[in-house]
C-alpha cells in the first residue's frame, strides 16, 4: 500500500507551516533518513527526513504553499514493487491504526469540567495519641531531642544515615549531631564537603534505592543552593515515575532568623517549600515536637523538609521517655484552648503566641493558640474548627508576609470558614524587608509578642 | 585561541584492544543499536503527527555509546542519564511499548503518562531516569553509587551526562565526593559536540575527559561511534571501578544527527559536517561492515534482525496510540506515598 507522508509538527506549538521546498521530486527513491523537504515554521526553516522507504509517487502539496496544517498529507510514497497505478488506491497513513484516543488537545481546550485544585478528600491523619506518652517525661533541650530522635531511628533502621557539613567529627555545627559519630561510626555519620547541591542530590539518589538519608543543612539558607534537588528530584520523582520510586529523605536544619546574622542568614523557608506538592514540611516548636516529629519524618516514605530554629535549640521542654513516642505529620496541636480568638503559629512563634495569649488573658481575651507543627499537609480541620468557635483568626509567622503562610490562612478562611468570621483575618509576619543587621532594626523586622497582642485585640475589636 | 590551547593539551585516548567478541555479541549490539535508531525515527514521526508533545530529544547517531557501555554492566548495576534518554531505556531492557506509550502520554507508559520523554524510570531495570535539569542526574547518580558502597552490594552506577552538563557546578561537587569516598561510579560524558546550539569549542575550556584530573579521577577519550571501542573501554574501567578503585570518567566522542530537540533547525553546523559523520562514522553502518566484511554473518541474517526490530517498533507505535490516556483520577495519584 502506498504511504502518505504527512505535514509534520516541528515544534511543541506548531499547528501549520509553509512547505518551502521539495528536496525529493516525484520518481525519486527515498531511504530512511533522507531529506524530503524543507518546511518553514513560525520559528525556523527545518528539514524533514523520511522515516519510511520507497519512491515518491506523487507530491500532493506543491512547494511554496503557505499555511499547510499539521497532519495534512503532502506526498505519497510507493513501496517496493508498487507503481503509479497504486496511487489511485489512495494512501495509507504511515501508522496503520488511527489513534484510538486522539492526541491530547492543548490544555486550555481540554480542561475537564471544573477541576479541583486540591484532592477532593484530604488525606485523613489519625489523631495524635501523644497524651499517654506524657505520663513519664524527662526535661530535654530541643537540641538533645533532635539528636535522640536520630539516634533512636538509626538504631532501629540500618538504612538511616546522616550526612552534612560538620555533622561527624565536629559533632555538628550547632551540636545537634553530638555523639552520633561515636555511636554509629563514619559509615553512617558522614562529614561532607561544603557542597550543598552535591550532597543534597547525592542523598536523593541514595534514597531512590531505598536508603533513608537525613541530610543536614548547616542552615536552610544554604539549602537554596540545593533547592533544585529538593524540589525537582526529591519532590517530583514519585509522580514522574508513575509511583515506581520516591524519595524517603529528610532535609533538616535551622530555618529562619537566628540573631544578628543579617539578610543572607536569616530567612524563613516555610512558604517556599510548602508551595510544592510532593514534599511534607514540618516545623517543630518544643523539644517534644522536635523528637516526635523528627522520628515521624525519618520513618515517612516521602521527602520531608524539617525546619528547625537555632534559638530554640537550647530551650528545654518535657519530652516523653518512651521511644515509641512519634507524632503524626499533618496534625496541629492546640497548645492553649480559648474561645475568643484563634492564633496560629509555628516554630519559635508558638512561644511568642503563648506569651501573647497570657497578655491577652490579663485583658479578658481568651485566646486559643494552635501550634501548626506541620505546614504541609496543613491540618486545616483543626484550624477551621477552632475558628468556628472563636470566629477570629490571627496568623503568626516569622517569614515575609507576601504569599506567606498567613496568605494561605486567609485563603483557607475564605474557602472553608467565611461564614464564621466576625473579623478580617490578621497576619502578623516578618516585615517585607531583607533582614537588617542593626540590633534595633532586626527587632523591628521580626514579629514581637506585642504585635500579636495588638493584632488579636484588633480582631476582637478591642 | 581556545582551540589552539585545546590542541596543546594531549588527549588521553583509551583504545583498549577489543577482546575477542563473539559474532553472537556483535549481532546483539547491532540489534540494540538498530532498535534505538528505528525507535527514535518512529518517535520523530509520531512527534510530527502531533502524537508526542513537548520536548523530544532523539538519540540518533549516539547509539554505540549506550549499547557499548551497557554491554559492560551487570545485573544490579544502575543507569541514570539526562533527558536524551530513550536509547538508555531500551538498552537497559525496558520495553519499547512502555517507552513509546510514555512519549504519547498514555497510561501504558512507564510513568503512566505523567513523566513524558524526559522523565521515565524503571525500578525493575535499575534505570533511575530520565532527568530534565541539565546536570541534575550527576549527583543523583553519585548517590546511587553511594548506595552500592553503603550496602556493599558490588554494584556500579553508570552516570551519563552531555558535553553541556559537564560545565555545571554540581558535576564537580559530585566528582569531588565520588573520588573522596571512592564511590563505584562510571561517569560517561556523551560529547556530541553541541550543547544545544553551542559547540564545545565555544563553551568548554580544556579537554572534557581531563575534568576529573584535579580530583585524581582517571579520564579517557573513547571513540563513541564504534561500539566495540566503547565496549572495550567500558569493560576495562567498569572492572576497575568494581574492584573498589573509585570513579572513572570516559568521554565518548559521539555525534547526534538530529537537532537538540525536535524544534531545532541545527543552523549552528553545516550540512556537510552532519553528512560526513553519517556517511563515514555511523555506528550501525560500521558494525554492519564488520559483520559482513568479516564473513561473520550474511545479509539475510541482518535483514532478519531488521524485520524483527521493525516489528517491535511498529508494535510500540500502535500500542502507544491504542493505550488510553490516563484517567483524570491519575492527576492525584503518586504525589505522596500513602502512610
Amino acid at each position: 500500500m502506498p504511504i502518505e507522508v504527512l505535514m509534520p509538527a516541528l515544534s511543541p506549538t506548531m499547528t501549520e507551516g509553509k512547505l518551502a521546498k521539495w528536496v525529493k521530486k516525484e520518481g525519486d527513491t527515498v531511504k530512511s533518513g533522507d531529506i524530503l523537504a524543507e518546511i518553514e515554521t513560525d520559528k525556523a526553516t527545518m528539514e524533514v527526513e523520511a522515516v519510511d522507504e520507497g519512491r515518491v509517487g506523487k507530491i500532493l502539496v506543491p512547494e511554496g504553499t503557505d499555511n499547510v496544517a499539521v497532519n495534512t498529507p503532502i506526498a505519497i510514497l510507493l513501496e517496493e514493487g508498487e507503481d503509479e497505478s497504486a496511487l489511485s488506491k489512495g494512501g495509507n497513513a504511515p501508522v496503520a491504526a488511527a489513534p484510538a484516543n486522539p492526541a491530547p488537545a492543548p490544555v486550555a481546550e481540554a480542561a475537564p469540567a471544573p477541576a479541583p485544585t486540591v484532592p477532593a478528600a484530604p488525606v485523613s491523619v489519625p489523631d495524635s495519641d501523644e497524651d499517654k506518652f506524657f505520663a513519664k517525661t524527662v526535661k530535654k533541650t530541643v537540641r538533645e531531642a533532635l539528636r535522640d530522635a536520630m539516634a533512636e531511628e538509626m538504631r532501629r533502621d540500618e538504612k538511616v544515615f546522616v550526612m552534612g557539613e560538620e555533622v561527624a567529627q565536629y559533632q555538628g555545627a550547632y551540636k545537634v549531631t553530638q555523639g552520633l559519630l561515636q555511636e554509629f561510626g563514619e559509615r553512617r555519620v558522614i562529614d561532607t564537603p561544603i557542597t550543598e547541591i552535591g550532597f543534597a542530590g547525592l542523598g536523593v539518589g541514595a534514597s531512590f534505592k531505598g536508603l533513608k538519608p537525613i541530610v543536614e543543612f548547616m542552615t536552610f539558607n544554604f539549602a537554596m543552593q540545593a533547592i533544585d534537588h529538593i524540589i525537582n528530584s526529591a519532590a517530583k520523582t514519585l509522580y514522574m515515575s508513575g509511583g515506581q520510586m520516591g524519595s524517603p529523605i529528610v532535609f533538616r536544619g535551622p530555618n529562619g532568623a537566628a540573631a544578628r546574622v543579617a539578610a543572607q542568614h536569616s530567612q524563613c523557608y516555610a512558604s517556599w517549600y510548602a508551595h510544592c506538592p510532593g514534599l511534607k514540611v514540618v516545623s517543630p516548636w518544643s523539644a517534644a515536637d522536635a523528637k516526635g516529629l523528627l522520628k515521624a519524618a525519618i520513618r515517612d516514605p516521602n521527602p520531608v523538609v524539617f525546619l528547625e530554629n537555632e534559638i530554640l535549640y537550647g530551650q528545654s521542654f518535657e519530652v516523653p521517655e518512651d521511644e515509641e513516642f512519634v507524632l503524626p505529620i499533618g496534625k496541629a496541636k492546640i497548645e492553649r484552648a480559648g474561645k475568643d480568638v484563634t492564633i496560629t503559629a509555628f516554630s519559635i512563634m508558638v512561644g511568642h503566641a503563648l506569651a501573647a495569649a497570657e497578655e491577652l488573658a490579663k485583658e479578658g481575651i481568651d485566646a486559643e493558640v494552635i501550634n501548626l507543627r506541620t505546614i504541609r499537609p496543613l491540618d486545616t480541620a483543626t484550624i477551621v474548627n477552632s475558628v468556628k468557635k472563636t470566629n477570629r483568626l490571627v496568623s503568626v509567622e516569622e517569614g515575609w508576609p507576601f504569599a506567606g503562610i498567613g496568605s494561605e490562612m486567609c485563603a483557607l478562611m475564605m474557602e472553608q470558614a467565611f461564614d464564621y468570621l466576625d473579623a478580617p483575618v490578621a497576619r502578623v509576619a516578618g516585615l517585607d524587608v531583607p533582614m537588617p543587621y542593626a540590633a534595633n532594626l532586626e527587632k523591628l523586622a521580626l514579629p514581637q509578642v506585642a504585635d500579636i497582642v495588638k493584632a488579636a485585640k484588633q480582631a476582637c475589636y478591642r | 585561541m581556545a582551540a589552539s590551547r585545546r590542541r596543546s593539551t594531549k588527549a588521553q585516548t583509551d583504545t583498549a584492544p577489543a577482546q575477542a567478541v563473539s559474532s553472537e555479541e556483535l549481532l546483539h549490539y547491532y540489534r540494540e543499536m538498530l532498535l534505538i535508531r528505528r525507535f527514535e525515527e518512529k518517535a520523530g514521526q509520531l512527534y510530527g503527527m502531533g502524537l508526542i508533545g513537548g520536548f523530544c530529544h532523539l538519540y540518533i547517531g549516539q547509539e554505540a555509546v549506550v549499547v557499548g557501555v551497557q554491554a559492560a554492566l551487570k545485573e544490579g548495576d544502575d543507569v541514570i542519564t539526562s533527558y536524551r534518554d530513550h536509547g538508555h531505556m531500551l538498552a537497559c531492557g525496558m520495553e519499547a511499548k512502555g517507552v513509546m506509550a510514555e512519549l504519547t502520554g498514555r497510561i501504558g507508559g512507564y510513568s503512566k503518562g505523567k513523566g513524558g520523554s524526559m522523565h521515565m524510570f524503571s525500578r525493575e531495570k535499575n534505570f533511575y531516569g530520565g532527568h530534565g535539569i541539565v546536570g541534575g542526574q550527576v549527583p543523583l547518580g553519585t548517590g546511587l553509587a553511594f548506595s552500592h558502597k553503603y550496602l556493599n552490594d558490588g554494584g556500579v552506577s553508570a552516570v551519563y551526562c552531555g558535553d553541556g552538563a559537564i560545565n555545571q557546578g554540581q558535576v564537580y561537587e559530585s566528582f569531588n565526593m565520588a573520588a573522596l569516598w571512592k564511590l563505584p561510579v562510571l561517569f560517561v560524558i556523551e560529547n556530541n559536540k553541541y550543547a544545544m546550539g553551542t559547540s564545545q569549542e565555544r563553551a568548554s575550556a580544556g579537554e572534557l575527559h581531563q575534568r576529573g584530573a584535579a580530583y585524581g579521577i582517571p579520564g579517557y577519550q573513547v571513540n563513541g561511534m564504534d561500539v566495540l571501542e566503547v565496549k572495550a573501554a567500558a569493560d576495562k574501567w567498569v572492572n576497575y571501578i568494581r574492584e573498589g578503585n573509585g570513579p572513572v570518567i570516559l568521554e565518548m566522542k559521539t555525534y547526534r544527527y538530529r537537532g537538540h530537540s525536535m524544534s531545532d533547525p541545527a543552523k549552528y553546523r553545516t550540512k556537510e559536517e552532519v553528512e560526513k559523520m553519517r556517511s563515514e562514522s555511523d555506528p550501525i553502518d560500521q558494525l554492519k561492515s564488520k559483520l559482513l566484511g568479516g564473513g561473520l554473518v550474511d545479509e539475510d541474517k541482518l535483514k532478519e534482525i531488521d524485520r524483527e526490530v521493525k516489528a517491535i517498533v511498529t508494535e510500540s507505535a500502535e500500542f502507544a496510540q491504542q493505550s488510553p490516556e490516563p484517567d483524570p483520577s491519575e492527576l492525584w495519584t503518586d504525589i505522596l506515598v500513602e502512610t
